[in-house]
């Protein structure tokens, strides 16, 4: 049986498949790309060929436009192997986001899963996790550090719910990712009861409606209300409205009623990283796998050797070898660094910017 | 009603920067909780209840105990908060059911429980908290509670709760003590109103405005008083029939920490001065008296090592008379009246600083070079003493900075708030390297000065611009000017340089200018105390 070493190898364009001449998640334009998820750092534009599940290419069409989201398309549908050359291709599902899929690869006996990112607590908006054993997992270490372990994300929003009543004359701005945050939100705010029309930035509409189109209820939404007149304010007390992370920090913000900003992402777990971004609000609501959870994971799919794309690498891999298994680090290129806050690019400020002329 | 409660209002608190809002969670707190929990927490919010029972070490050996240390280590350095790094990565113990501690149970327990029981004690209740009860209780045992809600806000949340004036809330306070349930009594219409017997009370502080240049014209001699602006802590000295107290400037209680000074207040009156620890006279840097701060007692090692004293600036009341509506002058003479009368133990008289013109003026403020010593103070001659901050009765008038546009060379992540943020800064001054160029030598490091835009900048700045690292050090691309601004250079002998800056910030980020551009060591040089003569 090969070692996966001889026939995965990490280059600058990321993880490369050597016998079926292809990469999984490249950083820039290649001739064939297998895609794990629709968030930035994963899809990038302009491939020849692109093999992903079909939620995640119409992600892709939504954000870069139909014309660089690959000149051909290959839908995969989870759990059905594509053979190319002699590679077994299988898709199966990572809980991330809506259509994330970790990679399951098979050459000559020998078995790789690239997990891309993965979450194991529910979402209701995205199909769960499945654990496949291999010989080599390759694992993301988002929150590789034993200090990330996520609260139940229900009671987050209780918490959030309980602001919006402590504080009614106040919009509750709540900063999310664009792609899988937003949406998750919704879902369980709407589980917890919140019935009221959820206010969003220009920036989250596209994919909450191609969430819709993909079949996930999300309930009443509607854009956030230009102000009666330029500069001001006062609008959506007592009501949640949901943008990408950055917008506080715009002139954009000034329409709200006396905003209190919140924010959902598992990096609010750090008291100092939430007080940096000056969030009124913290909520833990992470669609990254926590410390216990990589564990976990990694015990299930009982692979010897652990491969970790971006992340904490160092404590897990050392982790690893109190486990006896074999970690290993791949510094993959433009994940984002050790304990920077991973920011899709729409969510940049520059972005942020012409949503408000929009 | 149990710790995780607390625990959550102390999160909330932490986070919610604007006082409105803290009011209306504390508000919600002392209408939710039961007593004596209310009170309890009170109590910890304003530092009216303290504990020495368990020290940061223990709760470091328990978790050390629970954890593998290279694990541990990387999540300390990660999070920059020994508590809340202990918080976050307790382990879960599989079986455990017990139901999270009471504030009051936790409070009543660490008092009567034996030194020898704490550890065990503490583990119980760590495994059954989560990670906000563990931190607020980790907080809470090792006595590093800090919320941000003073004395005089939570008093204010209080009597708005209750619908009451808060200054009778803060006249009935001196004198209790938590869990505060003859307060409550009262408040809620339940028990009479505490008697404060002519206890001393808190008087509102009169506040200066920072002088800026359209404000010159309106200085002059004939109408304006000048002293020095020393670098101490604001302080009121209140002495009754009813007790003593020493107040801070945001209204805490502070006489626990400084008894030699309510020791020396053998008199009746109301003062306001400046606390400093002095040693024969002279003011010692800020630094010796950060020692003192933020006790509850003071060993008596520490009162002889750090002396305090205070200068005395104003007089509120002489015994009974209340003095705060006599203009200035008359105050001034009354204050030192009363001082030549009383000669209290500890105390001096901030001296008057006489002075013929506004460019006088400056050129006193900028000849003074003495460390402890911020700038000037300048208060209008007929004013009265007023509560708060209004414009054009009291200046302050800090002195400059000096400064100099050095090259970062090296940055380091901070600690706590900026623990995941390269915050320290280490720059460099060219010098002759001997072979005819130049060399940046390190001349000093800074940590603050800059906003929070510009240090999320300067982070992403040196994560791109790295060149090598040592531990939590990073070396840089010697191409980033930053303008670096401080009070005082000296000569030293413990730097590289020869040179040591005295409190330095960073006052601009000089993204526009070359890195060759940057000052020659011997402009710094040539800003040295008393050698400015010597320079070219």
């Amino acid at each position: 049986m090969p070692h996966p070493e001889s026939w995965m190898r990490v280059t600058p364009q990321g993880l490369y498949c050597v016998p079926g001449d292809f990469f999984i998640d490249p950083g820039r334009a290649v001739p064939r790309a297998i895609i794990t998820h629709g968030h930035a750092d994963h899809a990038r534009p302009d491939h020849d060929h692109v093999l992903a599940s079909a939620e995640t290419l119409g992600i892709m069409q939504a954000r870069m436009g139909e014309g660089r989201a690959g000149r051909q398309r290959q839908v995969a549908v989870p759990g059905e192997v594509v053979r190319h050359r002699d590679v077994e291709i299988r898709l199966v599902p990572a809980g991330h986001v809506l259509g994330s899929c970790q990679v399951v690869l098979d050459w000559q006996g020998s078995r790789i899963v690239i997990s891309g990112d993965y979450k194991r607590r529910r979402d209701p908006t995205c199909a769960p996790f499945e654990p496949v054993t291999c010989d080599v997992f390759v694992t993301e270490a988002t929150f590789g550090l034993p200090v990330f372990r996520h609260p139940d994300a229900a009671a987050e929003v209780a918490r959030l719910l309980e602001s919006l009543r402590l504080f009614p004359d106040r919009a509750h701005l709540v900063g999310v990712y664009a792609l899988g945050k937003a949406q998750r939100l919704i879902a369980l705010l709407r589980e917890a009861g919140w019935d009221r029309t959820i206010y969003l930035h220009g920036a989250l509409l596209k994919l909450c409606e191609l969430y819709e189109a993909f079949g996930v209820k999300l309930g009443p939404l509607a854009p956030v209300p230009a102000p009666a007149k330029r500069g001001a304010g006062g609008l959506l007390a007592g009501e949640v409205v949901l943008a990408p992370p950055s917008a506080e920090a715009t002139a954009w913000i000034r329409r709200l009623a006396e905003p209190l900003v919140c924010a959902a992402s598992g990096w609010m777990r750090v008291r100092q990283r939430a007080k940096a971004r000056g969030v009124e609000l913290p909520l833990i609501i992470s669609d990254h796998a926590d410390w216990d959870e990589l564990l976990a994971t990694i015990d299930e799919v009982q692979a010897p050797e652990i491969w970790v794309t971006h992340g904490r690498d160092d404590a897990l891999v050392h982790a690893m070898a109190l486990r006896g298994l074999r970690g290993r680090a791949l510094h993959l290129l433009g994940r984002g660094e050790e304990d920077e806050d991973p920011v899709p690019p729409e969510t940049a400020p520059a972005e942020t910017a012409t949503e408000q002329i929009a | 009603m149990t710790l995780p409660a607390f625990a959550y209002l102390l999160e909330r608190l932490a986070f919610t920067p604007g006082r409105l809002a803290k009011l209306a969670l504390l508000r919600q707190w002392f209408a939710t909780q039961p007593d004596p929990d209310r009170g309890i927490g009170l109590a910890a919010l304003t530092g009216e209840l303290v504990f020495r029972a368990a020290k940061p070490g223990l709760v470091r050996e328990l978790v050390a105990a629970r954890t593998d240390p290279v694990l541990f280590d990387l999540s300390y350095d990660y999070v920059g908060d020994l508590a809340e790094t202990v918080a976050l990565i307790w382990p879960p113990r599989a079986g455990v059911n017990a139901p999270p501690p009471g504030l009051a149970e936790v409070v009543e327990a660490i008092e009567i429980t034996p030194k020898a029981a704490l550890p065990e004690l503490l583990a119980g209740w760590l495994d059954a908290l989560d990670a906000n009860g563990r931190l607020a209780l980790i907080k809470l045992v090792t006595g590093g509670l800090r919320v941000g809600v003073s004395a005089r806000l939570a008093k204010t949340a209080l009597a708005e709760w209750a619908g009451q004036d808060v200054a009778e809330v803060e006249e009935v306070w001196h004198g209790l003590t938590p869990p505060y349930l003859d307060l409550f009594a009262w408040l809620t219409g339940q028990g009479p109103r505490p008697s404060s017997e002519d206890r001393p009370v808190f008087r509102p502080l009169m506040l200066a405005h920072p002088l800026e240049e359209p404000d010159f014209p309106s200085i002059g001699p004939e109408t304006h008083r000048a002293e020095w602006k020393w670098d101490g802590i604001r302080v009121q000295l209140s002495a009754t029939p009813g007790g003593r107290a020493l107040w801070s400037r945001g209204a805490e209680d502070i006489s626990g920490g400084f008894p030699e000074i309510l020791a020396a207040m053998d008199f009746r009156a109301v003062l306001d001065g400046e606390l400093l620890v002095m040693r024969d006279g002279e003011v010692a840097p800020f630094a010796d008296l950060q020692q003192r701060l933020n006790r509850k007692v003071v060993s008596q090692k520490m009162q002889a090592t750090h002396p305090v004293g205070v200068r005395l600036y104003d007089i509120l009341f002489d015994g009974d008379e209340d003095l705060r509506a006599l203009p200035f002058d008359a105050r001034r003479a009354r204050l030192e009246g009363w001082f030549a009368r009383t000669r209290p133990g500890r105390m001096d008289l901030s001296e008057l600083i006489p002075f013929a013109s506004m460019a006088e003026l400056e050129a006193i403020r900028a000849g003074a070079r003495e460390a402890a010593i911020e700038g000037l103070m300048l208060k209008r001659a007929d004013s009265e003493y007023a509560a708060g901050r209004q414009k054009g009765k009291w200046w302050k008038w800090k002195r400059a900075p000096l400064g100099v546009d050095a090259v970062l060379m090296y940055a380091q992540r901070g600690h706590g708030k900026r623990s995941s943020f390269y915050s320290d800064f280490t720059f460099g001054l060219w010098r002759p390297d001997g072979q005819g160029g130049q060399e940046l030598v390190p001349v000093g490091k800074a940590y603050s000065g800059y906003t929070d835009q510009e240090l999320l900048w300067i982070d992403r700045w040196i994560r791109n611009n790295t060149t090598a690292r040592f531990g939590p050090v990073r070396e840089v691309e010697k191409s980033l000017v930053i303008e670096v601004i401080f009070d005082a250079a000296q000569r030293s002998g413990r730097h590289k340089s020869g040179v040591a800056l005295r409190f330095p910030r960073i006052a601009r980020l000089r993204t526009d200018k070359p890195a060759e551009e940057a000052d020659r060591l011997a402009t710094l040089e040539a800003m040295i105390v008393g050698e400015e003569a010597a320079a070219d």
